[in-house]
């Protein structure tokens, strides 16, 4: 299909794509960093029993006591990945 | 203009899968407005609800990224994570509008007009850097003359013809993607 493409509807086409809000795009790309931490903090618990447990009983504390501060998404599939396991 | 700019969604998701992260950090800046689009343009979510959205269609996106069988359908497969994203979280808050009545209304004119604006800003790309920095921050930043002026170090009263030139290159551009194949002689 050909499209004419007026000044006035090229000026609403480019406006509707506006940018998204710079910290949840910066976010977003943190994720493979974000997943290195689950995936270290996941093994660890698979091989040291205490931290397992400390981890279980209250997931928040034990992993602002290993300096810690995970994305909230991030805690909410480690909390599943503990529960299943 | 990187050289990850200029992958095919294709290889831009095979590079992904091996765990590249600057790959991944293009996927999300070149889908970062279209998902914000459907979100707020589309569905019309409270910043609060498009926020969270849109950090679960990438989160998910992310994760399932294996899942996705066919690299070039990332788009597709991208739009339909963020509907149903949208849609669960117009159902889990307080709106008394059915969901189906609020799936029915977004899935016509309004993505439409995202995908047709989507492909505008493919066409951008292929403008030169000072035209897709000037239309970028006339239109979706909404910056004015006057700060586009001081941040360029351009003349203001020069602005309004800057702009009109590069629209002029865009239709030239998007019309030359519209023109039917055969018989373009390329």
């Amino acid at each position: 299909m050909t499209r004419s493409y007026e000044e006035e509807r090229l000026g609403k086409l480019l406006r509707l794509l506006q940018p998204a809000p710079p910290s949840w795009v910066r976010a977003a790309q943190e994720l493979p960093y974000a997943r290195r931490t689950f995936d270290e903090i996941v093994a660890r618990a698979e091989a040291d029993l205490a931290f397992r447990q400390a981890l279980i009983a209250d997931l928040e504390r034990s992993l602002a006591l290993e300096g810690d501060k995970p994305d909230r998404r991030i805690v909410a599939e480690l909390r599943e990945r503990l529960s299943e396991s | 203009m990187t050289a990850l700019s200029t992958l095919s969604d294709a290889d831009l998701v095979r590079r992904c899968r091996t765990g590249d992260s600057e790959a991944w950090s293009e996927l999300v800046e070149r889908y970062s407005r279209y998902v914000y689009a459907i979100c707020v343009r589309g569905f019309r979510l409270s910043d609060e609800d498009a926020e969270d959205v849109f950090q679960d269609v990438f989160t998910r996106a992310f994760l399932r990224l294996e899942t996705l069988r066919d690299g070039s359908a990332l788009k597709p497969w991208l739009a339909q994570l963020t509907r149903h994203r949208c849609l669960d979280a117009i159902a889990s808050s307080s709106r008394v509008e059915p969901v189906e009545e609020v799936a029915a209304d977004v899935g016509s004119g309004d993505m439409e007009e995202i995908e047709e604006a989507f492909a505008v800003r493919e066409a951008v790309a292929g403008l030169s850097d000072a035209c897709q920095d000037i239309l970028d921050r006339f239109f979706a930043q909404d910056q004015s003359y006057r700060t586009i002026s001081h941040e360029l170090d351009i003349p203001a009263g020069t602005i309004a013809s800057r702009i009109a030139r590069c629209l002029g290159k865009l239709r030239s551009e998007l019309e030359g993607r519209n023109e039917p194949a055969e018989g373009s002689g390329e």
